[in-house]
């Protein structure tokens, strides 16, 4: 433990209390002894002698019509036992944030008569063994007409693309608006006061969890009827109530098993398993498994949503930023997932953790016909950040500051108003920076080395 | 071609298993014999969850056909612990906050378990190298391989502790530095 650098406790003192019993100690994992032993129990960690497969057949194109699926042959593959389409799905329309108010419903289950992405899935295929059901997706025979595809945010969004989503926008709608916007100030008079003005784009591209344990979940029928369903998912309930509103029974009639998680990162929020394999279980009366192979995992679960962000920054020859401009992009893929939510979360990051009195921002969420993006690690706020800390790093180059130095001069202090109209509290970026420096054997200038987050600025 | 019965000594104790042509020795060990601790990361050998000792050789189970092993002698996760006392390599994996999701640890452990066989006092690099194709997603690389530098440790001072005087120094050299992971 000799790494981890000893609390120091003489910042914020004051709001310190001295009955900490579990901070400053060294406790034990408790699912530690069961990784070692090998005795955690995973979802697919039991024997089911009578357990059915699941295997998709989904779609070779980016965009296109359905014009015909041709389920002659698969059926035909000895051990296929079922083929289930968008026909056997009783609700198929879903949004995973629907449970929190997000709408429209805008993706279906299994496609229906057209699909946006690479990989959407068509038909799912119940076999004996997974050998059997590998081969019956692939006798799944679907002829397409090719439509127009998008694949760049700002292409998405320019006039005259083609419009890919059904709901009749590229973009996410709220409350009546193309984006998550901040209105703060003015934003061209800052320009227009300022000493100098910095413009620069970044961008990032979509990022894979890859968990080693794939998405995946077991159902098991019960004899009254009920659906036992061990699941990877990391969002348990996220899970029991999209597959009961997608299967139209009673949450009651479902129970989720599960908690335990080979790795998720966020790549095991969607509900993309579990209401299939409770179909096919339900239509087979036995236990069925839908897990990932691999090559799924890395090419359809929800990636990290690749982002593309301008930031215009008019600033004082003092280092002040008087004026922040954030044109945000970001890439929802095919459908919402949790992209809504997460492009929310951009927005309210901005403009960073700094005091700025002109603020506005566009936080974009545009569908594209890539493989649907969702959560992962901080979404919304990691990929913004890499921008804002880029952008403040080239500021100080340019003017010749102290990159320290420039964010300390910006940074917020409780009782600022922030750009979201809310005064600012518990901020400590002011003391992060400056026991960073003191670590790092980076001298600060007393007058720095004096400030302080509890200090109103310029008192 | 139909199933047939492939005999294994597995963790000490005789066990046969209905295979089919299909079947490996990862899908076997799981659902013919039950041992779950053996995962299935990627099931094309690029992971490292499903390492097992085949004949005191570490291999990625699930590209090995279960039929062709008849007769070999497997060591898996389950098989390292004697009741509850962990053996050292677990004991320090568990002291040294090296597991995060645990998924990879099993193929961890048995991976580093065939590197202290043939190696008992490793190197930082030596132990660099055994992993190389385990995949820790947490990416808990560095407590990972401090366990096993301090598993190895371990081992060789109970060796030592248990050992005739004149084999005391060769067996137990001093700790091994860890800087490059501090």
């Amino acid at each position: 433990m000799a790494r981890i650098n000893p609390i120091d406790t003489e910042y914020f003192k004051d709001e310190r209390t001295s009955d900490f019993n579990v901070i400053g100690t060294t406790v034990q994992r408790s699912d530690a002894r069961g990784h070692v032993t090998g005795r955690t129990v995973f979802f697919e960690d039991m024997m089911l002698p009578d357990l059915a497969f699941v295997k998709m057949h989904r779609s070779s194109r980016h965009h296109a019509m359905i014009v015909d699926v041709d389920l002659s042959q698969a059926r035909q593959v000895p051990g296929v036992l079922r083929v289930i389409t968008h026909a056997d799905v009783p609700q198929n329309w879903y949004t995973v944030l629907r449970l929190i108010g997000v709408e429209p419903n805008d993706e279906p289950v299994l496609a229906e008569d057209r699909v946006l992405y690479l990989g959407e899935p068509i038909v799912a295929i119940v076999a004996d063994t997974e050998a059997a059901a590998i081969e019956g997706a692939a006798q799944v025979k679907v002829t397409y007409s090719d439509l127009p595809i998008v694949l760049d945010v700002e292409e998405a969004l320019a006039e005259g693309a083609p419009v890919i989503k059904q709901a009749g926008t590229n973009y996410f709608v709220y409350e009546g608006h193309h984006a998550r916007r901040i209105r703060f100030g003015d934003v061209e008079k800052g320009f227009a006061a300022a000493d100098h003005l910095f413009e620069w784009r970044y961008s990032s591209a979509p990022i894979e969890h890859a968990p080693t344990e794939t998405t995946g979940c077991i159902v098991i029928p019960q004899g009254g009827g009920r659906l036992q369903i061990h699941s990877n998912t990391q969002a348990a309930f996220f899970t029991l109530d999209n597959t009961a509103l997608i299967l139209d029974r009673p949450f009651t009639d479902l129970q989720v098993k599960g908690g335990t998680v080979g790795g998720g990162f966020g790549g095991k929020v969607d509900v993309m398993v579990e209401p299939v394999a409770c179909i096919a279980a339900t239509l087979i009366n036995r236990p069925v498994k839908f897990v990932y192979t691999r090559e799924e995992e890395m090419q359809v679960s929800s990636p990290r949503a690749a982002e593309r962000i301008y930031i215009k920054d008019g600033v004082m020859n003092d280092g002040r930023i008087v004026a922040r401009k954030v044109m945000l992009y970001v890439d929802a893929g095919a459908y919402s997932r949790h992209t809504p939510y997460g492009t929310t979360k951009a927005a309210a990051h901005l403009p960073g953790p700094y005091t700025i009195p002109n603020v506005y921002a566009d936080c974009h969420c545009v569908y594209t016909n890539r493989t649907p993006s969702s959560a992962m690690r901080g979404f919304g706020v990691t990929i913004a950040d890499f921008a804002l800390e880029s952008q403040m790093d080239r500021i100080a180059r340019a003017l010749d500051i102290d990159p320290l130095q420039f964010r300390l001069r910006n940074a917020y202090r409780d009782g600022d108003l922030k750009a979201h109209r809310k005064i600012a509290s518990g901020t400590a970026l002011i003391e992060v920076i400056q026991r960073a420096a003191a670590l790092v054997g980076h001298d600060l200038p007393e007058e720095y080395r004096a400030m302080s987050s509890s200090t109103p600025r310029g008192a | 071609m139909s199933a047939r019965i492939v005999n294994l000594v597995v963790n000490g104790s005789r066990k046969g298993m209905i295979a089919y042509p299909e079947t490996t020795l990862l899908t076997g060990l799981r659902e013919a014999l039950g041992l779950m601790g053996t995962k299935r990361g990627c099931a094309q050998g690029a992971c490292g969850s499903c390492t097992v000792l085949l004949d005191g050789e570490p291999v990625v189970s699930c590209l090995v056909p279960a039929l062709v092993v008849d007769g070999s002698s497997v060591q898996t996760i389950e098989g390292l612990a004697d009741g509850n006392d962990l053996n050292d390599l677990q004991q320090a994996f568990l002291d040294g906050f090296a597991t995060q999701c645990g998924f990879c640890t099993p193929g961890m452990i048995m991976s580093a378990e065939a590197l202290l066989a043939r190696n008992p006092d490793p190197t930082l690099e030596d132990v660099n190298e055994a992993i190389s194709g385990n995949v820790c997603r947490c990416t808990g690389y560095e407590r990972i391989v401090s366990a096993i530098l301090d598993g190895a440790h371990r081992r060789r001072t109970r060796a030592a502790a248990t050992a005739s005087p004149e084999d005391r120094d060769a067996l137990s050299p001093a700790p091994q530095p860890t800087e490059a992971t501090s």
